[in-house]
């Protein structure tokens, strides 16, 4: 069990480190679909290989090997991790835990918000707007979605960019981006590492919606321009700066980094980046070998239980 | 949740498909817009008679009675009025506030939300002043269509 148990939890440090790189790399839908399942897949595979370490922690208490028939002497000779670090497994896999219940209560919460404020906007069409001078625009995810634009907003872009302003959020209904930005900050709720991958998630469905945004228009200059005037438009805005500084700042920030509008941008104003079946094909490689390795610790543990239960009944 | 969404004030987008512009549905949309106007400024119930005679005084083209009370349920049944029963007619009632009160409101209710940037999808995040110099630059390259 040593190596298999240890394997998923380290899988997430390789995810830290490359998702932002792999989300510029790949084309954005496959990045999108990619990621979020990495992220989904090492979260299970991790939880699965804490839970392991966990337990063998767990089952070595009295009350517990009592209960369960197991023998202590067998589970400690056989124990593939120290008990400190057995109970450092336990208080983290307990921390997930909760972290994802409570992730995912309030996650269901807002979006069955957002989905009852999409039904209850006014008029009958899917665009609304909104009567503010506050540049702003975003898509409801609802049955059915609603897509928000501010008068500050609308009036400021001109026919050209607001095509392009609406086939973007447009397409972040369609695509139903909501669920995999959603996943991904599910499996990251569970373990801190892999935030940087939910962070390139959705980062990777905004340029899935620009990239749809261009084709739709026919013109990738203008989807980029579009984007750069109306980010320009926001941080401009007395109102708009406000909300940009508390609510919308990018997550992931180093020192030099640059946000996600300016890389957008220059996305854009480039050729379509073309897909990589070799970078698909690593990633399927190691989320295979995370969740194998997850596995076979479930599988050790089976039998180290079996063994120490075989042990008191003898 | 619905309270507050029945408070903002929309002026709903009219015909905007991909390549339409603004246009048959127009009469309806200013319509029920010169109403909303009409019940704000009066900050009180008014009947589908007294609306009409509002917007007389407005100086607007002369409305059908029957008009005046389709438009005033209409807004009515899309929540942007409530009514109370006076004799045998209703007196209706702008719940809408001004509507940059109303688009506060929405953003500060979904910002009590601790999920809503995850869940509305916005088109454009903030600039930081590193952000700002290198779009700048980005779009400078560019030549303007």
């Amino acid at each position: 069990m040593h190596l298999a148990v240890y394997l998923p939890l380290l899988a997430p440090l390789l995810a830290a480190g490359s998702a932002g790189w792999l989300a510029e790399r790949m084309a954005p839908r496959w990045a999108t679909w990619l990621l979020a399942t990495a992220a989904v897949v090492l979260a299970v595979a991790g939880g699965v290989a804490l839970t392991a370490l966990a337990a063998t922690a767990i089952a070595q208490l009295p009350p517990v090997a009592a209960l369960g028939h197991w023998s202590v002497a067998v589970l400690r000779r056989e124990d593939p991790a120290s008990l400190d670090l057995a109970l450092v497994a336990s208080a983290a896999a307990l921390a997930a835990l909760v972290a994802a219940v409570r992730t995912l209560c309030l996650r269901i919460r807002a979006l069955v918000a957002a989905a009852r404020t999409a039904r209850c906007l006014p008029g009958a069409r899917q665009l609304v707007v909104l009567d503010d001078p506050t540049p702003d625009a975003y898509a409801v995810p609802g049955r059915p979605g609603r897509i928000v634009i501010s008068t500050g907003m609308y009036d400021a872009l001109d026919p050209g960019e607001r095509r392009v302003l609406f086939a973007h959020e447009r397409a972040h209904l369609t695509c139903r981006h909501h669920l995999f930005v959603a996943a991904a900050q599910l499996a990251a709720a569970t373990n801190p590492l892999l935030r940087p991958l939910a962070a390139a998630v959705g980062y990777s469905t905004e340029r899935w919606a620009d990239e749809r945004a261009a084709q739709a228009t026919g013109d990738r200059p203008l989807t980029a321009r579009t984007v750069g005037k109306a980010a320009l438009l926001s941080t401009h805005h007395p109102r708009a700066t406000a909300l940009a500084v508390t609510g919308d700042s990018p997550r992931h920030r180093g020192l030099r980094r640059t946000g996600p509008v300016p890389r957008r941008v220059a996305a854009l104003l480039s050729p379509p980046v073309t897909p990589h079946p070799v970078l698909t094909v690593l990633i399927l490689l190691v989320l295979t070998i995370a969740a194998a390795a997850a596995v076979e610790a479930a599988r050790d543990l089976d039998i180290l239980f079996d063994l120490a239960h075989v042990a008191t009944v003898r | 949740m619905a309270q507050w969404v029945r408070t903002a004030v929309v002026r709903t987008a009219v015909g905007e498909n991909d390549d339409a512009e603004r246009g048959a549905r127009r009469p309806a949309g200013a319509l029920s817009a010169q109403v909303l106007e009409v019940l704000t400024a009066a900050g009180r119930a008014l009947t589908p008679a007294e609306v009409r005679g509002a917007l007389l005084e407005r100086g607007l083209e002369p409305l059908a009675y029957t008009t005046v009370v389709t438009v005033l349920s209409r807004l009515h049944t899309q929540g942007l009025l409530d009514r109370s029963r006076v004799g045998r007619a209703y007196a209706y009632v702008a719940v809408a506030d001004h509507s940059r009160l109303a688009a506060r409101r929405m953003r500060r209710v979904l910002d009590a939300e601790a999920d809503r940037d995850a869940v509305l999808a916005r088109f454009v995040s903030g600039l930081s002043a590193h952000d700002e110099e290198v779009l700048r630059r980005l779009l400078g390259a560019d030549p303007e269509a």
